[in-house]
């Protein structure tokens, strides 16, 4: 016995396909800019990019020459913020999954990381401000911008840790436990170990968001100019300010009267490049070691 | 029984979690190298009763216990070293759990809590505990593999071998049958039969024939209560002490 | 024989743990609680620090409240008469965020939808990556497409005078807020249960039916929990909009107007304003203001989310 195509059901069936198309377009909307928008970006960075690009310093008021300054600078911004924020937020989602008793204190202290996550951008700024650059005297410098930058990761590597622990099954906790492990015992021999890829992934992802930050970097440490060698690796004293990429960006993009058009357009190209090529490394590992899982 | 030697002690122990009460202040003793059956129907209360003597009640935090526990002559609630404790009981839960550690790590996971690290003192301690488990001869060349790679009967018997690493008094299975095939059921209960001459047995089941089988003594746990606590041999005769032992053994409910 | 008690020392000799691992284990332990503690003291501390800068504002004569919150005129370096009115910034920031999520809902939420229940999974594991891939993108680098590329557009399109406006941060917050809404969506409508869907195909639902009647309704709370974190994104974005629309900081007239956010004009007079004075104090109270905004979105976003998980 066949069932037979009503029109009632060919009408049914056109809806469905007309439904399945509108939302698909929707979901292309977002995909077909960001293509059309990179595309674009690079084809006007063209005539800029290229190795020495990144490893020449800016010439002739800016208006020309390469972002060396600026690279090496956000690298160190990113690599003390991470060495701040890394330890510090795995350690408090450890306490967070692991030893916190689902009482209304913490329960008050899950809603503070929450909230930390949805602070805007400029109020971190003032933030780092107030407290590090004026009331710590550390003055502009890069340790001021990194220990902003630092506050502004700490949430999301929380959750991202909170993730990975929660994952590992309740029972083998209750093994260890029952053979007279403590807890830290546990979390070390079992819990950890089998979180490492989330945590992992979280800190690469932090990595990336406090590359491209501008203004909590703007106000507490990041500058207009500072002159430095070409290719120079160790440019910045921790006290000193630097320039960085994010905030180049800006300087270029508003302040310069007369660059050449392509040069801001390929800072643009390598902040983003760099921002991608680090996301990109995280859903590699999360990959990785997902094919790996121990039970 | 070789002595009358009390090994655990419970007197009037309650158990609530957050209002509901799930043990109502029960009375019983085990004694030194017996094996006691626990039979009573679901959420009797069964599990909660031999978390109450290993404490791991403290993790949840919605759990209020009172009474008395006495374990091989240790205050339970009052003991200085809850780890230590833990040691002195063998627990092996319904679920076969491998840790996601070697096969040799899991059973060297306990010694090595307590603080001893070199290979000359784990390597007999783990050869020990595989024999006693009865898992030695399956596993012996693959001491480097994952636990959890194990089967389900295997593991089971890796996690009594766990729980004998650290030298218990006491041994408490809770329903270690429930998830594994009848012919490593049967090797574990020739493997309960060699321990007991050396430990005290404790066999929460839901398995009456296997109480039957293996126990010296039964406790019916019914709701939160002792209904009887008898030999096994009253127990099952056709005439225990109570209409309600009668009517769960010979299956009329439960 | 009576029964006797079984003896109070252990017969068995066990190892003991030595006393630095005890002190060792105490000592992580104490900075694992530490860690976690500090949550809270970073959020308090936030707030402490940028009211502290703020607050001897509060207390001058020539200061009004009221008219730091209700007055459109904002003329902090005036000579003879300075006026701190934020309101055209808020409607800045209201009509810029209003624009964006007029069109990051209903895209977001159709992507979401098209991922979650039309798509081959081949496909939904590439858009996925897709998704992250846009959230990561720094808002400077947004504020630069903006600036450059949006701008010409528009100016090209609608014959605007000037491509920095409402219109322009509207779309471009719209692009940043989209992927936010899209996880957060989709994770909300795979939380329903596959139970709903069942039940729903043995009625013979199509599946466009069983979206609109079924689960839209049952993924109710987790789509505006999307929305609202969407919302506090846009709204507190400061470097997008600041290049994207533009330095006029009046009430907009129309959405091809420049106008001036909260976000932006801090960042825009921070740097002008003497450490101390008057004018950067302000700025600082207006840091805090938009702390409180964004946190009350959190927290009403959390209370949303909590009542899902509370069924």
């Amino acid at each position: 016995m066949r069932f037979a195509r009503t029109p009632h059901v060919a009408r049914k069936e056109r809806a469905e396909a007309a439904a399945k198309t509108v939302f698909a377009l929707m979901a292309a909307a977002m995909v077909v800019p960001l293509v059309l928008i990179v595309g674009y970006l690079v084809y006007v960075a063209w005539p800029s990019l290229g190795w020495n690009f990144i490893t020449d310093v800016p010439r002739r008021g800016m208006t020309d020459g390469g972002i060396w300054p600026a690279f090496v600078g956000t690298l160190y911004l990113v690599g003390i913020s991470l060495l701040v924020s890394a330890p510090i937020g795995i350690l408090a989602a450890v306490y967070l999954n692991e030893y916190a008793k689902d009482n209304w204190f913490n329960r008050v202290v899950h809603l503070a990381v929450i909230n930390l996550a949805g602070v805007p951008s400029i109020v971190h700024a003032l933030f780092g401000l107030g407290a590090f650059v004026y009331a710590a005297r550390l003055g502009y410098s890069i340790l001021s911008a990194s220990l902003t930058l630092a506050i502004m990761t700490l949430p999301v590597i929380i959750a991202s840790t909170r993730e990975a622990l929660a994952s590992v099954p309740m029972a083998f906790r209750e093994a260890c436990w029952n053979v007279g492990a403590t807890r830290w015992q546990t979390i070390r021999a079992v819990v950890l170990p089998n979180s490492i890829s989330g945590i992992l992934t979280g800190v690469i992802l932090q990595v990336s968001r406090a590359a491209g930050e501008t203004a909590p970097v703007m106000f507490t440490g990041a500058v207009f100019f500072k002159s430095v060698e070409r290719g120079e690796l160790f440019p910045y004293g921790l006290h000193e300010q630097c320039m960085a990429l994010s905030m180049h960006l800006y300087t270029l993009a508003t302040q310069v009267p007369n660059v050449k058009e392509s040069l801001p357009y390929a800072t643009a190209v390598v902040l983003l490049g760099s921002v991608l090529l680090v996301n990109a490394a995280a859903i590699a590992v999360r990959v990785f070691i997902r094919g790996r899982k121990k039970w | 029984m070789t002595a009358f030697i009390k090994e655990i002690e419970v007197e009037g122990l309650r158990l609530a979690y957050d209002a509901k009460e799930v043990l109502h202040g029960i009375t019983f003793d085990v004694y030194r190298n017996e094996i006691l059956a626990v039979i009573g129907p679901a959420q009797s209360g069964k599990t909660s009763m031999l978390r109450c003597l290993n404490r791991t009640t403290d993790f949840t935090a919605s759990a209020t216990v009172s009474g008395q526990v006495r374990v091989a002559g240790e205050d339970v609630r009052r003991t200085k070293d809850v780890f230590a404790l833990r040691r002195k009981i063998g627990m092996v839960a319904p679920l076969p759990t491998g840790l996601p550690l070697t096969i040799y790590d899991n059973v060297a996971f306990a010694p090595r809590c307590s603080g001893l690290t070199r290979r000359a003192d784990l390597d007999p301690i783990v050869e020990r505990c595989l024999r006693q488990a009865a898992l030695w001869d399956e596993v012996k060349d693959r001491l480097g593999n994952l636990g959890t790679a194990l089967s389900g009967g295997q593991q089971q018997r890796l996690t009594i071998a766990r729980a004998l690493s650290h030298q218990p008094e006491i041994l408490c299975l809770d329903e270690f049958s429930i998830a594994i095939d009848p012919v490593t059921t049967m090797r574990i209960e020739d493997v309960l039969k060699e321990l007991r001459r050396e430990i005290t047995i404790l066999l929460v089941t839901n398995l009456t024939q296997q109480a039957r089988r293996l126990s010296d003594r039964t406790m019916f746990l019914w709701d939160g209560d002792i209904v009887e606590i008898d030999d096994t041999e009253v127990i099952f005769s056709g005439s225990p002490k109570s209409q309600r032992t009668r009517d769960y053994v010979s299956g009329v409910f439960g | 024989m009576s029964p006797e008690r079984a003896p109070d020392s252990a017969p068995v000799s066990r190892p003991q743990r030595p006393r630095w691992a005890i002190v060792g284990e105490r000592a992580i332990e104490g900075l694992i609680r530490l860690s976690g503690v500090s949550a809270i003291l970073f959020v308090a501390a936030i707030f402490f620090f940028v009211l502290r800068e703020a607050a001897p504002v509060l207390v001058r004569d020539e200061f009004s409240l009221g008219q730091f919150l209700f007055s459109t005129e904002w003329y902090p370096t005036s000579a003879s008469n300075v006026r701190y009115g934020t309101l055209a910034l808020t409607v800045g920031t209201l009509s810029v965020t209003a624009l964006a999520m007029a069109l990051a809902v209903p895209f977001g939420l159709g992507a979401a939808i098209y991922l979650s229940e039309f798509c081959a999974p081949r496909v939904r594991e590439t858009l996925k990556v897709v998704i992250e891939l846009l959230s990561a993108i720094p808002s400077v680098v947004w504020g630069f497409v903006g600036l450059t590329v949006m701008s010409k557009l528009i100016v090209n399109l609608t014959g605007a005078p000037v491509g920095v406006n409402v219109l322009n941060g509207g779309i471009i917050l719209a692009l940043m807020s989209v992927p936010v809404i899209v996880s957060i969506g989709e994770d909300s409508l795979k939380a329903v249960p596959d139970s709903y869907r069942e039940a729903g195909i043995a009625l013979g639902a199509t599946r466009w039916q069983l979206v609109y009647r079924v689960l839209l309704p049952a993924a109710r709370n987790g789509l505006l929990a999307a929305v609202l974190l969407g919302v506090g994104r846009a709204a507190g974005e400061t470097m997008a909009v600041l290049m994207a629309t533009g330095h006029a900081v009046h009430i907009p007239g129309g959405i091809l107007d420049s106008v001036r956010t909260l976000t932006a004009n801090i960042a825009a007079e921070l740097g002008e304003a003497p450490a101390g004075s008057d004018h950067y104090r302000v700025l600082f109270l207006t840091g805090t203001l938009l702390f409180l905004i964004t946190f009350a979105v959190n927290l009403t976003a959390d209370f949303v989310v909590r009542g899902i998980r509370r069924k």
